[in-house]
């Protein structure tokens, strides 16, 4: 799935690295606990998150993820944006809330895991 | 302070500020991508490198960080004056934390950032005295 693709899904506004939305993605997980993504996340490109802090950017920048998107209308400050642009992380916010947001990408194709 | 690395870098932790920890660590992986390591090589090294600067900020006040990269392998010494860790297989163990709930509402404190070094490691070893600080020195070898 293209991370455009996930935008239309969640009805998301691209907030960072439009130019990065053409780039394919196959798995994805959702967390709020960034110790646990760290501990349990393995080659999933995308991180599903309620929680706002620069760590969630770095956490997702250590992993080489390609796309974080904020759920529940979240909206990360100027900082974070600028973080994210350095390294080129797409950042999408939707209004959905997290078991929606997985939900939707899930039943269109995106995995849990890499295959 | 180690003679037979090619390339060395020191780094401040800053430990009143939990918004800038990290830093250090994007630093750590920009020079690895620059000098060419291979991308899984590098994502080790940041993993254990981001665990243990985090560790550094909220349960040490900050501190130093070293990278030595040597031919054949990278070295990550991180020092602290913090209050020293009393039991070390208890704090390597999955899930032990005493991180307080702030921590946790920020996102971390699942116990899991030692266990997650050593898995990403090729050697770890652990220094530390009650009252004194803790030093975690973190092999890679690509
Ligand atoms: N640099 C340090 N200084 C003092 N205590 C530490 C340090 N690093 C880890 N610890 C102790 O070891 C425990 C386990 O660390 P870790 O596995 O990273 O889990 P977490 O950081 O989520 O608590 C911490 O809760 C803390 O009590
Ligand atoms: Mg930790």
């Amino acid at each position: 799935m293209k991370i455009s693709e996930i935008a239309s899904l969640l009805d998301a506004e691209v907030l960072c690295c439009k130019d990065g939305v053409f780039h394919q993605v196959h798995s994805a997980c959702g967390s709020d606990m960034m110790s646990d993504v760290l501990a349990y996340v393995k080659d999933q490109a995308v991180l599903i998150t309620g929680l706002v802090n620069p760590q969630v950017i770095r956490t997702a920048e250590m992993m080489d993820m390609r796309c974080i998107v904020f759920v529940r209308n979240k909206r990360p400050s100027a900082e974070m944006l600028s973080l994210a642009e350095e390294t080129g992380i797409v950042i999408l916010a939707t209004q959905k809330r997290m078991f929606e947001a997985c939900g939707l990408l899930y039943t269109n194709g995106l995995a849990p895991k890499e295959v | 302070m180690d003679n037979q690395s090619i390339l060395s870098y020191t780094f401040n932790v800053d430990g009143n500020d939990f918004s800038s920890a990290g830093e250090a660590s994007v630093q750590v992986k920009k020079i690895l991508r620059n000098i060419g390591f291979d991308a899984e090589v590098i994502r080790r090294v940041s993993i254990a490198m981001y665990e243990a600067e985090i560790n550094m900020v909220i349960h040490a006040g900050g501190g130093v960080a070293q990278l030595f990269v040597h031919p054949d392998k990278i070295i990550l010494v991180l020092t602290d004056k913090g209050p020293g860790i009393a039991d070390i297989s208890l704090a390597m163990s999955e899930g032990y934390s005493t991180a307080p709930d702030n921590i946790r509402s920020l996102g971390f404190g699942a116990g899991m950032g030692l266990p997650n070094i050593k898995r990403y490691s090729d050697e770890l070893d652990i220094q530390s005295k009650v009252g004194e600080g803790t030093t975690l020195t973190i092999t890679v070898k690509p």
